[in-house]
């Protein structure tokens, strides 16, 4: 045993210097970071990208949510930033003192779905104030009963599920219904993971929630949507169509990845950006995502061959942009 | 004795007897508890992932397609960053152990290390993925790879391999190391011809112990920054063009099987909670295999022990 002990030596102390002595080599990786709801369609097109190029080029996607990435992009640490939402202001800041530039280029919608449980018979629709009646901090521990929403609906208990506080899909919400975003009542089901939500609302007659629209696809057999009532007077109900069409909204958003513009100067990371922006609309249909018209993706390819740097934003979030305004918009850093 | 004393004697008795079957059944329910709850958690993983459980689950990267999907790249990867593990925290955490029990004087020092170790046992796991995120990640330069998940992994069960090391090396009876001292062996030499042989089995016991709970954990290694989807392999020393180094695998992007199955739970498609369940019973197969392995080798040393 000592005999054996005594060989091991070397080998421990040889793997120690091969450590210290060992460097990184380059190789030709694309790394992206950042939403969970964009990811999705990153991973789709990551996963094409990755055949096409025959495993020349290797794609690394991760989940660290919106703020997340920005966090890490903004360090230099990814080339491509996965968002949910635009980039917010002290992230531009962040990414500015860092000198880091940036090509913000929408990808695809994502149809914000209110569903209820199936066995509910009396809601037909949902108007944006009624929402803000159900969600807004004041209705906290008072509104607690259909009947208090809206007079024509009956007595019954009002239980209420969402996404948790550091979701992009709550940011947006609450800023489209209750008009600021994070602005919300605590005392409702909340879960990151929206297979919890699903279980909720189909348990419970008397519950309505929102989420992803891939997840109402996922699941019709178990949920209802609920129509929602357009700032035109109409209701609407979330499908392909009428988020392409700009009649699904406020609840529909546009989501986005970030390229660094100094990455761009890298053969793969721009050719993996031109391969999303040609085959993303049809992945994201696959995975349940809403497409952008196609005029936009080639208009987002040409801002993205001029290097167009910066947010069309400028550093808050919008509710109901059309994409073609959008991309026109000179963008700022 | 009369009849009447012996009567009460037999009610004491009786009364202690029922006693005893009544504590008897109370530790099979408590032991119960755990183990249904393990089985019925188990089998119902089994029945919903086994059925999906083929070939190309093990040889197919992950993919948007739940039938396509696979986790070759997450099997390699937990297995690489527990071959890091092991290399770290074993040889660190005996040798630890060793020093503690048959070189560190009695002292307040020896002491207060003591306390911490016992102590380090019990931080949760989120705070050493933070620790390895500003250590190796950054301040050493690791980046997010095998390499960095490999230590932090190591620093979790060092502990674990700690304690383990210093009670196998304890139950070795006083006398064999007097009788190496007698024939003027250094502490050195008793160490390395009595100790560690006879300890061995102990040791490796809590080795496993300790890789068990690191394989399985998910916190640290999210923090540390291990990636959801990556439909590559780290690079095999010697190939590819240009030809990887013998290290290059260690600085390589990861992820692990954990990771991988919460990836597939929050996914909307139902089939992708199969495929989430079918890894974990992979992942628990690979535990309990890892147990097995360890069962075995104690068996293997425990017969060559003679004293």
């Amino acid at each position: 045993m000592s005999k054996k002990l005594y060989r091991l030596l070397p080998v421990v102390l040889g793997t120690a210097g091969l450590l210290a002595a060992a460097g990184a080599r380059a190789d030709a990786l694309v790394k992206i970071d950042g939403s969970s709801t964009v990811f999705p369609i990153t991973e789709a097109v990551a996963e094409e990208f990755q055949k096409a190029k025959k495993g020349a080029v290797k794609v690394t996607v991760g989940i660290s949510g919106t703020g997340g990435g920005f966090k890490k992009f903004c360090r230099g640490e990814i080339d491509i930033s996965d968002a949910s939402r635009p980039i917010l202001k002290k992230e531009m800041d962040a990414c500015k003192e860092a000198g880091i530039k940036y090509i913000e280029l929408p990808v695809a919608f994502d149809a914000l779905t209110v569903v209820m449980n199936p066995k509910n018979t009396f809601l037909k629709e949902i108007t944006v104030p009624d929402l803000k009646k159900m969600w807004e901090p004041a209705a906290q521990g008072k509104v607690t009963k259909w009947a208090q929403v809206n007079p024509a609906w009956p007595d019954q208990p009002l239980k209420l599920f969402g996404p948790g506080a550091d979701s992009g899909t709550f940011d947006y919400f609450t800023e489209a219904t209750v008009g600021k975003a994070k602005s919300s009542r605590g005392d409702y089901t909340a879960s990151e993971d929206d297979n919890v939500l699903v279980q909720g609302v189909s348990r419970d007659v008397g519950a309505i929630g929102y989420f992803g629209f891939a997840y109402y696809v996922e699941n019709k057999d178990k949920l209802k949507a609920v129509p929602v009532v357009n700032s035109k007077g109409k209701a609407v109900l979330p499908s392909l169509e009428a988020v392409i069409d700009g009649s699904y909204e406020p609840l529909s958003r546009p989501i986005f990845i970030y390229v660094n513009a100094k990455a761009v100067e890298r053969p793969e990371v721009k050719e993996f950006v031109e391969y999303y922006l040609k085959h993303g609309g049809a992945l994201a249909k696959e995975v349940k995502y809403v497409p952008l018209a196609d005029s936009d993706y080639k208009h987002a390819l040409d801002n993205f061959g001029k290097k167009k740097t910066g947010t069309a934003f400028g550093g808050e979030a919008e509710i109901g942009v059309k994409i073609a305004d959008l991309l026109k918009r000179d963008p700022k850093e | 004795m009369n009849p009447q004393d012996l009567q009460v004697i037999r009610a004491l008795i009786a009364k202690a007897k029922r006693w005893d079957a009544f504590f008897g059944v109370l530790g099979i329910l408590a032991l119960m508890v755990g183990v249904l709850t393990f089985c019925a958690l188990f089998l119902d993983m089994a029945i919903q992932g086994v059925p999906r459980l083929d070939a190309d689950f093990f040889t197919n990267f992950p993919s948007r397609r739940a039938a396509g999907a696979g986790i070759l790249s997450a099997w390699v990867g937990t297995t690489l960053v527990m071959l890091v593990t092991a290399l770290a925290a074993v040889p660190l955490g005996i040798a630890a152990g060793v020093y503690l029990e048959e070189y560190a004087p009695k002292n307040w020092m020896t002491d207060i290390i003591e306390i911490n170790i016992t102590n380090l046992a019990g931080v949760p796991s989120i705070v050493y993925g933070l620790l390895a995120l500003g250590l190796f990640v950054y301040q050493f330069g690791f980046g997010q790879s095998i390499l960095s998940a490999g230590l932090t992994l190591a620093l979790l069960i060092l502990p674990v391999v700690i304690v383990a090391t210093r009670e196998a090396i304890r139950a070795i009876p006083q006398a064999i190391r007097e009788g190496a001292y007698a024939c003027g062996a250094t502490t050195w030499q008793m160490v390395a011809d009595h100790i560690l042989p006879y300890s061995s089995a102990g040791i490796l016991t809590g080795v496993i112990i300790g890789m068990a709970r690191a394989i399985g954990e998910t916190a640290p290694i999210i923090t540390i920054g291990a990636l959801t989807f990556i439909a590559f392999l780290p690079p095999v020393p010697f190939t590819g063009d240009p030809a990887a180094g013998l290290s290059d695998w260690l600085f390589a992007p990861f992820t692990v099987m954990p990771i991988q199955m919460f990836n597939w739970t929050s996914r909307p498609e139902a089939a992708f909670q199969v495929n989430a369940a079918a890894a974990g019973f992979v992942l628990v197969l690979m535990t309990l295999a890892m147990n097995g392995l360890a069962i075995w080798l104690r068996y293997r040393l425990r017969k060559n022990i003679k004293w």
